[in-house]
C-alpha cells in the first residue's frame, strides 16, 4: 500500500517548504520530495524596468546574500553593455564577493549546523540553536559571529551597508576602498584565521564521530558544477564552467557562462514552485548536479591559494582515487576551505593600489539585447539572465539559483536519511532532526529559520494512499 | 509696495502684500511642508500639503498660492493639519508603485522625507498597484510613471524655463499621466532639447537619468532658481 509522509511546513525558506516522504506498499520510503510553497515573482514583475535597476531590485530577493545577486545582475547589465568593467571595479567585486562567502559560511557553519553537530542531534530545538551553542561554548559561539561579521564588515567598507548595498551596477562599482577601510580589514585578518583553525579543528573531530552521518546524509552519485580559472583553479567571480561526475572525471569543462543554457536544463515540478536544473546533455535522473562549496571544490584542482590548497589536499583524501567528494555532510567541511582561502585572497588583495583607483565604472549603451550574469554565491552558482529591449527594459528575465540547482539532490538527501530512519507508519523525532539536517547541509535559505530560537516550525503527516492521516506530528 | 502684518503660529510677520502665505512662513523661518512648489516657478496648489489654517475660513486654503492679507492669522501645524497631510501623503503612495528601497531616488526623494516627517509609518488605503509603463526612449533620461505624483514641476519647468513645452499633462483622475509633445515615446519628441530641467525639477525618482541606479539620483535644484534670477533679475547669484 503506497502511502506518503508530508513534513509541512518544514519552515519558512523565503516563505515557506514542505517535504513530502513517499511510502512503497511494503511500507520503506520510495522517494521524496522537497517542495516550495511560496511564489515571490521576481523573473516576473521585473519585466518593464530598466536593466541598471536590477542589482538594487534583485538584491532584495535575500538578506543573506543581497550581495550574490547583487554581483551577479551587474554583471549581466555588463553583458548588455556589452563592456569590460574597470580592473579596479573587477577586483573590488571580488573583494565583496569575498566578504559574501565568508559571513554566509560563517553564518551556515556557526549559527546553523554547528548547534545540530556539536549539541547533538536529539537536543530538543529550544536548545538546538546558536543560543544553545553560546550556552555550551561562549568563546566558539562568540569567535563564530564575529567571524560573519568580519565578512560583513567587508561588504559594509565597500558597499555602506550590511545588508544590501547598491554599490555594484552595471558596469563596474560606484565607490573604491579607502585607506582606513583597508586598515580596518587588515586588522581583522589574524582573529579571522584563527577563528577558521578552531572552526577545523572541531570539524575533524566532529567527522570522526559522524561517520554514520557521513555515510547517510546526502551520499550518492551526481554531477558537481562550478566556476574554475581556465587552468582548473577554484574560481568564484569569473572564469567559466565545469562539470565533473563522481568519479571525478570532467564531463564538460570552460563552458561559456553566457550559454549556460546550452547545457543546463531546467524542469518543472507541479508540487514546487522552486525549478529543477539538470544538466541537459544527460536529462533527469542521470544530469541531477550539485552546486555549492562541495562541488566547487569538487571540480577545483587547486584553491590557488597555499593554507587552503594544503587543507584541498586533505579534503580530496576522504575518497579513494581521483573520485570525487559525495557525501553531502561534507559541504561543511568544504566551507571552510572556501572560507580559509576566502581569507587568504582577501589578505593578498589588500595590498592592491587599485582598489583605492577612482577609474570604477565604464559607460555604455545597450549593446547586447540579451545579458548573463554568472557568480558563485556562498550556496552555488548564480545565474541572472536578462533580455532587454532596445531601449533597456527588461523583456525576460530567468534567475537560477543555487537552492534550486540543489533542489534534485536535497530531494535525494530527503529520500535517503528518511529510508534510514523510518520505520513503519510511525513518525519520530530523530528523523524530523536529521532531516532538517540534511536540508540544512546545502544551506538553502531554509536553514535560515530552521535554527530560530524556540522550535522549527515543522509539520509531517503519514497519508495513506485513501488520503487519510495515519499520523500526524506538528511542532512550532 | 504696501506691506502686510499678519501672524503665522502667533509669530508677526510683516511682508510685501504680493507675497503668498507660503513666502512669507519662508520669511519668518516658519516651515510648511511642500511638494509641487518649486522655486524659481509658479505655484498652481496641486499636492494640498502645504494646506495651513487661517482664522475666519473654515476651509483650509494652500499656502503656496494665497496672498497675505493685513490681519490673517495662519496656523501651521495643528492636529488638523497633520492629518490631513498624512492623508494626503498616504494617498500619493496608494496611488502609484512607491518602493523606496530599490528606488533610483531613495534617500533623495522629497515625497520619502515627507513622509518620515510627518511621522507616515504606513499606509491605511489599500494600494491600487496600477500597470504604468516606464518610457525609456529618450537617450539620456527615463520617465517611469510609476513614481510620478503628477505635481507638474517637470511641466513647468519645461514651458516656463527652458520654453520647449515638451512636457504635458493628459488625461483625467486616476488615467492622468504625464506625456510628451503629442502623447508619443519621448525619444521621438521633436521639441524636447535635452535640457535635463525636469530632471532637475522632479521631487521623486519619476524622472532620472539613464543608468541611475538605486540612490543615484540627487538633484540640484537651487541650478533652476538660478537661471531665473539670472533671466529675470539680472542677477548671477549662486548659493
Amino acid at each position: 500500500m503506497a502511502q506518503r509522509i508530508v513534513i509541512d511546513p518544514v519552515t519558512r525558506i523565503e516563505g515557506h517548504a514542505k517535504i513530502s516522504i513517499f511510502l512503497d506498499d511494503a511500507g520503506n520510503v520510495s522517494d521524496a520530495e522537497f517542495h516550495v510553497v511560496e511564489f515571490r515573482g521576481f523573473e516576473k514583475f521585473c519585466e518593464g524596468r530598466p536593466y541598471a535597476e536590477m542589482p538594487g531590485i534583485t538584491a532584495r530577493i535575500c538578506g543573506i546574500c543581497p550581495v550574490s545577486h547583487l554581483l551577479a545582475s551587474a554583471k549581466a547589465g555588463d553583458a548588455i553593455m556589452a563592456v569590460n568593467i574597470p580592473p579596479a571595479a573587477d577586483k573590488l567585486r571580488r573583494l565583496m564577493n569575498l566578504g559574501q562567502i565568508i559571513q554566509s559560511h560563517a553564518l551556515s557553519f556557526f549559527h546553523l549546523s554547528a548547534p545540530d553537530f556539536l549539541l547533538g542531534w536529539d537536543v530538543p530545538p529550544a536548545q538546538r540553536n546558536v543560543f544553545g551553542l553560546i550556552a555550551a561554548n561562549a568563546d566558539l559561539a562568540r569567535a563564530g559571529i564575529r567571524l560573519r561579521q568580519f565578512g560583513q564588515e567587508i561588504i559594509a567598507e565597500l558597499g555602506g551597508q550590511k545588508i544590501h548595498p547598491a554599490w555594484a551596477v552595471p558596469g563596474g562599482v560606484r565607490n573604491p576602498l579607502t585607506e582606513a577601510g583597508r586598515d580596518r580589514i587588515r586588522a581583522w585578518l589574524p582573529e579571522a584565521y584563527a577563528t577558521t583553525k578552531t572552526a577545523f579543528d572541531l570539524f575533524k573531530k566532529t567527522l570522526e564521530t559522524h561517520k554514520k552521518e557521513v555515510q547517510i546524509f546526502g551520499n550518492f552519485p551526481s554531477l558537481f558544477m562550478g566556476l574554475v580559472e581556465p587552468d582548473g583553479t577554484w574560481e568564484h567571480h569569473g572564469g567559466n564552467l565545469r562539470f565533473t561526475d563522481s568519479s571525478g572525471s570532467i564531463i564538460a569543462d570552460q563552458v561559456d557562462p553566457q550559454k549556460y543554457y546550452e547545457c543546463i536544463g531546467e524542469s518543472v515540478q507541479s508540487s514546487s514552485y522552486l525549478k529543477s536544473p539538470y544538466y541537459s546533455p544527460l536529462g533527469i535522473p542521470d544530469g541531477m548536479y550539485r552546486v555549492g562549496p562541495l562541488a566547487r571544490l569538487n571540480v577545483a584542482e587547486q584553491m590557488g591559494t597555499p593554507k587552503a590548497d594544503a587543507e584541498l589536499k586533505k579534503f580530496k583524501k576522504l575518497t579513494r582515487g581521483d573520485n570525487a567528494v559525495i557525501s553531502s555532510f561534507h559541504y561543511h567541511y568544504a566551507r571552510l576551505i572556501e572560507i580559509l582561502t576566502a581569507i587568504e585572497r582577501v589578505e593578498a588583495t589588500l595590498d592592491d593600489a587599485d582598489l583605492l583607483s577612482e577609474d570604477l565604472r565604464a559607460d555604455a549603451g545597450i549593446n547586447s539585447l540579451r545579458g548573463v550574469g554568472v557568480s558563485e554565491a556562498p550556496r552555488g552558482t548564480l545565474f541572472h539572465d536578462y533580455t532587454v529591449d532596445r531601449n533597456g527594459l527588461l523583456q525576460k528575465i530567468n534567475l537560477i539559483v543555487a537552492t534550486g540547482q540543489n533542489n534534485l539532490a536535497m530531494n535525494q538527501t530527503v529520500a535517503q536519511i528518511a529510508r534510514h530512519y523510518v520505520r513503519g507508519h510511525k513518525i519520530t523525532e530523530p528523523m524530523l532532526n536529521r532531516v532538517e539536517h540534511g536540508i540544512r547541509c546545502y544551506d538553502p535559505c531554509l536553514s535560515c529559520s530552521t535554527h530560530a530560537v524556540g522550535q522549527m516550525p515543522l509539520h509531517l503527516q503519514l497519508i495513506g494512499p485513501d488520503g487519510a492521516v495515519l499520523h500526524e506530528l506538528v511542532r512550532g | 509696495m504696501a506691506a502686510k502684518t499678519l501672524t503665522i503660529d502667533g509669530k508677526h510677520v510683516s511682508v510685501d502684500e504680493s507675497a503668498t502665505i507660503l513666502d512669507a512662513a519662508v520669511d519668518a523661518g516658519i516651515y510648511i511642508p511642500t511638494l509641487c512648489h518649486l522655486d524659481g516657478v509658479y505655484d498652481v496648489g496641486a499636492c494640498r500639503l502645504c494646506l495651513v489654517e487661517v482664522a475666519g475660513s473654515s476651509k483650509l486654503l494652500p499656502a503656496c498660492t494665497t496672498k497675505v492679507s493685513e490681519g490673517m492669522e495662519i496656523q501651521t501645524d495643528t492636529e488638523r493639519l497633520r492629518q490631513y497631510r498624512r492623508i494626503t501623503l498616504e494617498q500619493l503612495f496608494a496611488e502609484r508603485n512607491h518602493v523606496c528601497s530599490v528606488c533610483v531616488a531613495n534617500g533623495h526623494c522629497e515625497l520619502q522625507t515627507l513622509a518620515y516627517r510627518q511621522g507616515m509609518d504606513h499606509v491605511r488605503y489599500d494600494y491600487r498597484f496600477p500597470q504604468w509603463e516606464v518610457d525609456s526612449t529618450h537617450s539620456l533620461f527615463g520617465l517611469d510613471h510609476n513614481r510620478c505624483i503628477l505635481c507638474t514641476r517637470c511641466v513647468r519647468v519645461c514651458w516656463h524655463i527652458e520654453g520647449a513645452g515638451t512636457l504635458n499633462v493628459s488625461g483625467r483622475g486616476a488615467q492622468a499621466r504625464i506625456i510628451t509633445d503629442l502623447n508619443q515615446p519621448w525619444g521621438t519628441s521633436d521639441t524636447c532639447t535635452k535640457c535635463g530641467k525636469c530632471v532637475m525639477a522632479c521631487p521623486t525618482g519619476a524622472l532620472f537619468y539613464k543608468g541611475a541606479t538605486v540612490g543615484e539620483m540627487e538633484r540640484d535644484r537651487t541650478k533652476l532658481e538660478f537661471i531665473v534670477t539670472a533671466r529675470e533679475k539680472k542677477q548671477w547669484i549662486a548659493d
